[in-house]
């Protein structure tokens, strides 16, 4: 702790990862994050862990699966899509109850799209990672720091709550160069009776599965799952409000689109508006209850992604009415200038001062 | 008095669902007996498929994750990749292996990957009702090739050994049947010297195993086993494809 290095997004994720202890990492090369897997071949043949170039996301996603239900921590990274055919993968994992950590360094969308920074990937991250019902944790950094600083928490909780985590971070994040510091990482110890490790003669077979053809059991397997949600939303949620103490109105943004929000709401302040910055640092669990304190708090609020809008509904469902939920954004990996910020924070508090 | 055979420790005393006259019981039986004579029941970590033999978790009495369709070699390389001591299974059907699940297939096979897949090709998608496989012959009629398959128009059959045979990684690629004693005795032999192959690590090894399906082929049990000689075994000859385990690398 202490020792400082200047490095790329993608790159401190890796260490961070390998840090955190990850040793095998499964992925396909996909701009704008494919410094995660260089890092990844440079170092994981120095600690004796596995750097594989799958020959598809969707292997790559599969190699994770396999991995992860021996007990190990592992891990994918891609960009946006990539994520797309990890699909199928992240809910087979979800459906087996195993832990893992998916990297998605958003870009342009849909289709081929392009490969500046977005948020267009939202609503798959958190309300459809895959087929069926199921979640996965998905944190949103907005810093190199931060993106270090959640890797360890990705982890721990995807085991202890045995599902995937995903860091949803954008070109922007991955491409970026900040300094960082590591910190001193204190596992914890997880037991994993179910893993597959070989019997070995001494007990039953472990089972990892996620086919249930009796519907009863497979309602009674969700339900089971939705419980342990229940907890996540309760104990999980993570946010960061600035400016909030006396704030008549506020911004929600995550991510890099929260770092132009933080420097138009600063100019805003200058200028007598007081408004504030709501960053959701979890996306799902999602700040409900803070967004809904501050909705009847405040006469009203603005979101900002980089996308055409898909958090403000999230927004809109919290706030429930308590206030209006205006949204700005752009996309196609245009970020929004802190100028057009500023410009939409002034139109809702009523005109520029 | 002496026990001249016995169920092998390697199966569950798990009914199975397969139809009557259906030979992956006996697949079953003859991987399970290799695991066992081997002394590597403890030690192994098989991957189910999507397909008929997709609950085959519940039979085979060792630690078994059910895989996504088509990606059992890739669940099965994250598995060895972690843990390269244990024995690593695959269990896949033709739908499964060559059609969904080629690209995985291939490239497991490519990267050496020491795992060993049992492959069972009955030339049909038995789950699903009798539709056309990439192993369906020509003019082999199916649900879905109503008329026959006509290679002009859903081309032609895959030969898995043949093809995989071409490849530097694969360390054993054999073709059996089980549709008569003798061949059920060599599809034993060569399931061990797969397994065998990875345990001495030497690379990836596969075991094509022609198989019955009376059922969706519209047959009896009987004519099933007299079809795989007089139409499978001839598109799909029985035979050593790759074996670099004695006599050194060639194709």
């Amino acid at each position: 702790m202490g020792e400082k290095f200047l490095m790329k997004g993608n790159e401190a994720l890796a260490e961070a990862a390998i840090r955190n202890g990850c040793k095998h990492f499964f992925g396909y090369p996909i701009t704008p994050q494919t410094e995660v897997a260089a890092y990844m071949a440079k170092r994981m043949p120095k600690i004796g862990g596995t750097y594989l170039q799958a020959e598809s996301e969707i292997a790559a996603i599969n190699m994770v699966l396999g991995c992860a239900s021996t007990g190990a921590r592992a891990m994918t990274s891609s960009s946006s899509p990539g994520i797309s055919l990890k699909g199928e993968g992240i809910s087979y994992i979800i459906g087996s109850d195993l832990p893992c950590l998916i990297i998605n360094v958003m870009r342009g969308g849909p289709g081929l799209g392009g490969i500046q920074p977005s948020q267009a990937d939202y609503w798959q991250a958190t309300k459809a990672p895959g087929h069926g019902d199921g979640q996965v944790l998905v944190f949103a950094p907005s810093s190199v720091q931060e993106i270090v600083n959640l890797i360890g928490q990705a982890f721990d909780l995807a085991e202890t709550y045995r599902m995937p985590a995903m860091i949803l971070a954008d070109g922007m994040l991955g491409q970026m160069m900040e300094p960082v510091e590591f910190p001193e990482v204190v596992p914890t110890p997880h037991e994993k009776p179910w893993a597959l490790t070989g019997t070995k003669g001494q007990r039953k077979p472990n089972i990892v599965n996620s086919l249930y053809l009796q519907p009863q059991e497979l309602e009674r397997t969700i339900i089971e799952r939705q419980k342990r949600y229940d907890i996540i939303r309760e104990k999980e949620v993570q946010v960061e409000l600035q400016y909030m103490d006396d704030a008549e109105f506020a911004v929600v943004a995550y991510g890099a689109t929260a770092r132009v929000v933080k420097s138009a709401v600063s100019k805003a302040r200058a200028k007598g508006i007081k408004v504030g910055l709501i960053r959701p640092i979890t996306l799902w669990p999602f700040p409900e209850k803070e967004i809904a304190a501050a909705a009847k708090q405040v006469k009203a609020m603005l979101t900002v992604e980089m996308s055409m809008g898909q958090m403000v509904e999230d927004v809109r469902l919290a706030a429930n009415g308590a206030c209006p939920v205006g949204f700005f954004g752009r996309t196609g990996g245009i970020v929004p200038s802190p100028a057009e910020v500023l410009a939409e924070i002034e139109k809702m508090a009523g005109g520029a001062k | 008095m002496a026990i001249v055979f016995q169920k092998t420790k390697g199966l569950t005393d798990k009914e199975t669902h397969y139809c009557p006259g259906c030979t992956h019981g006996i697949i079953h039986r003859l991987v399970a007996e290799c695991l066992e004579e081997l002394g590597v029941l403890g030690d192994a970590i098989g991957v189910a498929p999507v397909g008929c033999a997709v609950m085959a978790y519940d039979y085979f009495n060792c630690d078994m994750v059910e895989a996504p369709h088509g990606r059992a070699p890739a669940v099965a390389t994250g598995i060895k990749r972690a843990r390269p001591d244990n024995v690593v299974f695959t269990y896949q059907g033709d739908g499964d292996l060559a059609a969904i699940g080629t690209a995985e297939t291939v490239h497991s096979a490519t990267r050496g990957e020491n795992i060993t897949i049992i492959f069972v090709n009955n030339a049909i998608y038995g789950m699903t009702g009798g539709q056309m496989a990439p192993t369906t012959l020509p003019g082999q009629v199916t649900q879905t090739t109503p008329y026959g398959r006509d290679v002009n128009y859903s081309g032609y059959p895959v030969r898995v050994c043949e093809m995989l045979s071409t490849l530097s990684g694969v360390a054993y690629a054999e073709r059996v049947a089980v549709n008569n004693v003798p061949n059920i005795r060599k599809a034993k032999a060569a399931i061990k010297k797969a397994l065998t192959a990875q345990i001495e690590k030497k690379g990836f090894s596969i075991v094509e195993v022609l198989s019955g399906c009376p059922t969706n082929w519209g047959m009896t049990p009987q004519e099933a086993l007299k079809w795989i000689d007089d139409k499978m075994i001839p598109y799909y000859p029985l035979g050593v494809y790759k074996d670099v385990t004695e006599k050194g690398v060639h194709a």
